[in-house]
């Protein structure tokens, strides 16, 4: 799909290091910076095309309510009330009237426009500082129609980057594991969706459980552990194919399972007689390498971005706790030494971070620390939470959430929530069922 | 030329509140790593002290433990020791055996199981089993697939020991994944902390 999805940017005006309106990311959501999203306009013919085409009866209404919700849901911006905006569409897009949306305190301001060309979808957009009386940034894309809604994930990033200086995080995907029935019982799939919901997909039929995907770094392949024929092993599955196949040959469960940040490996436990190791198997050399021996439980590895590191969980102090050693298993160093237990350490793709689950006194938490163990400083606190995995600039967790259950073992459920790396800003992600083991996609455009 | 022109054009308010913000934020998160460091030295002092609190929480632990017991009576320690759950392989053969929390030691009355198992496996030396191990919710899954391996693999050495042959023992972990009591409670999670011997002909 990605392959097939040629976007054409054309860059109007090379404006760049003229920082006009800037969003500090480090504050949290205290007070988000209130713009305006003017609904993208459209000429007739396009909108008829479009409306035959996609069923949607004004697809530039519709992707730039795709902008607005992800500006919102980040917890940086506020999107103003359309119903409060003075000039059309059209106009605003030529040239808008900086005092008419400087009067409903909009400080930028996205315009753009909609057209069908050659059986394509062409969108440009325009960024303005509204104090300024400025245009910050005007690109246009050229795409498949049915793609409207990464259109407008992709307009969300460009907006999220000129804004905040960072990559943004909106033309990505989450693959889960979507839960039904009792909890004694549980069925398990596999399902990919869009980042905000949409799209949602099953993977497998819930025939045997399926455990803990993960992306490639490409997005397009998926480690995950399955109970295929009551043994549980670490598969790997293409997105687009669907092809699967078990990793390597284990006389055992093997479990765990991600990718290496060059995409080539996969890293991932090997349990046998009580004791679970850490093994790396190489793709295309189908090379297995054992990384440690130790008999203790070694599990949950996480490679560093530059792929120097490995950090995993281990609990050969007694207790879980959360390692670091080279990426040969060698110069292991404990680093979380807090009150309680550590589990499911994710190195950050940014590389300065590593997110994991606590548990202290019957609580859950998710929290961060340095590559070294210190700063440590925890998110949220629940009944039960687990399994963070990074947004892919770095900035937010998904997890997932278990509820407790009444003294008859009634209102279980497992939901996705997110969570600004500030601590503020916690989402639940709506999903179609109840979900667990989130994985975020890198950027699926640039 | 143009450029620096355009540079030195007058900022946004709100640039400028950004500045202001950005310097602040530089001040704090200055106090942060001074306090930072001082907190640092404290935790290198304080690792008996946590041994303590540990002790202190499974103190704690116990006798709320204990509590539990007067009303149900089913549960030693955290161990489960009730037969709920419990099914069996023949006549007097109790087909699981249950841990404490965290842990894969093999309790008095386990061992006791396991004995009346591998007699019945030395007597029907045609069957062969699998042995299920699980873990309670209060972990994160992975560990608790390893937990669940190393709890099976607890009951299948001792099953050998009493001269049960290994290729008629299989192990599977299931971790947390299938409870058998979905209560959010001391008493349920201890009767999924489980090796469950099922047979497989």
């Amino acid at each position: 799909m990605i392959k097939k999805f040629i976007i054409l940017i054309f860059i109007f005006i090379p404006i760049k290091a003229l920082a006009l309106i800037e969003v500090d990311i480090t504050r949290g959501n205290l007070n988000p910076l209130p713009l305006a999203v003017s609904p993208l306009s459209i000429d007739e013919t396009s909108r008829m095309n479009f409306e035959q085409i996609l069923d949607k009866d004004n697809i530039g209404s519709e992707i730039s309510l795709i902008v607005e919700n992800n500006l919102r849901t980040s917890g940086l911006f506020n999107p103003l009330d359309k119903k409060a905006f003075l000039q059309a569409p059209d106009i605003a897009n030529l040239k808008p009237r900086f005092e008419d949306w400087n009067l409903i305190k909009a400080q930028a301001l996205i315009t753009g426009k909609v057209n069908y060309i050659n059986d394509k979808l062409r969108v440009e957009f325009r960024l303005w500082d509204v104090l300024a009386a400025k245009e910050m940034m005007a690109l246009a894309f050229t795409t498949v129609p049915t793609n409207w809604r990464r259109v407008g994930h992709i307009i969300s990033d460009k907006v999220y980057e000129r804004l905040t200086g960072e990559k943004g995080y909106f033309d990505t995907r989450i693959i889960y594991v979507a839960e039904e029935g009792p909890k004694t019982q549980r069925i398990k799939k596999l399902a990919i969706m869009d980042q905000d919901g949409a799209n949602n997909k099953f993977l497998t039929l819930g025939n045997e459980l399926v455990l803990t995907p993960r992306f490639n770094p490409a997005s397009q392949m998926v480690t995950y552990l399955s109970y295929f024929k009551n043994m549980p092993r670490v598969y790997l599955l293409d997105i687009e194919t669907g092809t699967q196949e078990v990793v390597g040959d284990f006389p055992g469960m093997t479990f765990a399972p991600r990718f290496s940040p060059d995409g080539k490996k996969i890293i991932m436990s090997f349990a046998k007689d009580g004791k679970s190791d850490i093994y790396t198997m190489n793709l295309e050399t189908r090379l297995v390498e054992r990384i440690t021996n130790h008999p203790s439980i070694d599990t949950s590895p996480s490679y560093s971005p530059d792929g120097k590191y490995i950090t995993f969980n281990s609990d050969r102090s007694g207790y879980q706790q959360i390692y670091v050693m080279k990426n040969d298993g060698s110069d292991v160093k404990r680093i979380s030494f807090g009150n309680g237990l550590y589990g499911t350490p994710v190195w950050s793709p940014r590389g300065d971070l590593i997110a994991f689950t606590k548990l202290h006194k019957g609580k859950f938490y998710i929290g961060v620390m340095r590559t070294d163990g210190t700063g440590e400083r925890l998110l949220t606190e629940n009944y039960y939470q687990e399994a963070p995995s990074w947004s892919p600039n770095g900035r937010v967790l998904i997890f997932y959430r278990e509820t407790k259950t009444n003294s008859k073992g009634e209102g279980f459920s497992a939901k996705l929530w997110s969570i600004d790396l500030t601590g503020y800003n916690e989402r639940l992600i709506k999903t179609e069922t109840d979900a667990s083991d989130p994985s975020w996609s890198s950027l699926l455009s640039n | 030329m143009k450029k620096i022109v355009f540079e030195k054009a007058p900022r946004s308010k709100l640039m400028r509140l950004n500045k202001i913000l950005k310097n602040t934020l530089v001040v704090i998160s200055a106090g942060i790593i001074l306090t930072a460091c001082a907190t640092k030295k404290e935790v290198a002092v304080e690792a008996p002290k946590k041994e303590e609190t540990k002790k202190e929480e499974t103190k704690k632990k116990e006798e709320e433990v204990t509590k539990i017991e007067k009303i149900a009576g089913q549960m030693q320690g955290d161990v489960y020791v009730g037969t709920d759950s419990v099914k069996y392989l023949a006549d007097g053969v109790a087909d699981r055996v249950f841990f404490a929390t965290n842990e894969s030691i093999l309790t008095t009355a386990s061992r006791e199981t396991l004995r009346a198992q591998a007699a019945w496996l030395r007597a029907n030396s045609n069957i062969t089993v699998v042995l299920e191990g699980h873990a309670d919710e209060r972990g994160t899954r992975e560990y608790n697939l390893a937990l669940g391996e190393r709890r099976a693999n607890a009951a299948k050495d001792y099953l050998m020991t009493y001269g049960v042959s290994s290729d008629r023992i299989t192990v599977i972990s299931y971790g947390k994944e299938r409870p058998v009591d979905s209560g959010s409670n001391p008493l349920a999670w201890s009767k999924n902390r489980r090796s469950v011997t099922v047979k497989a002909n």
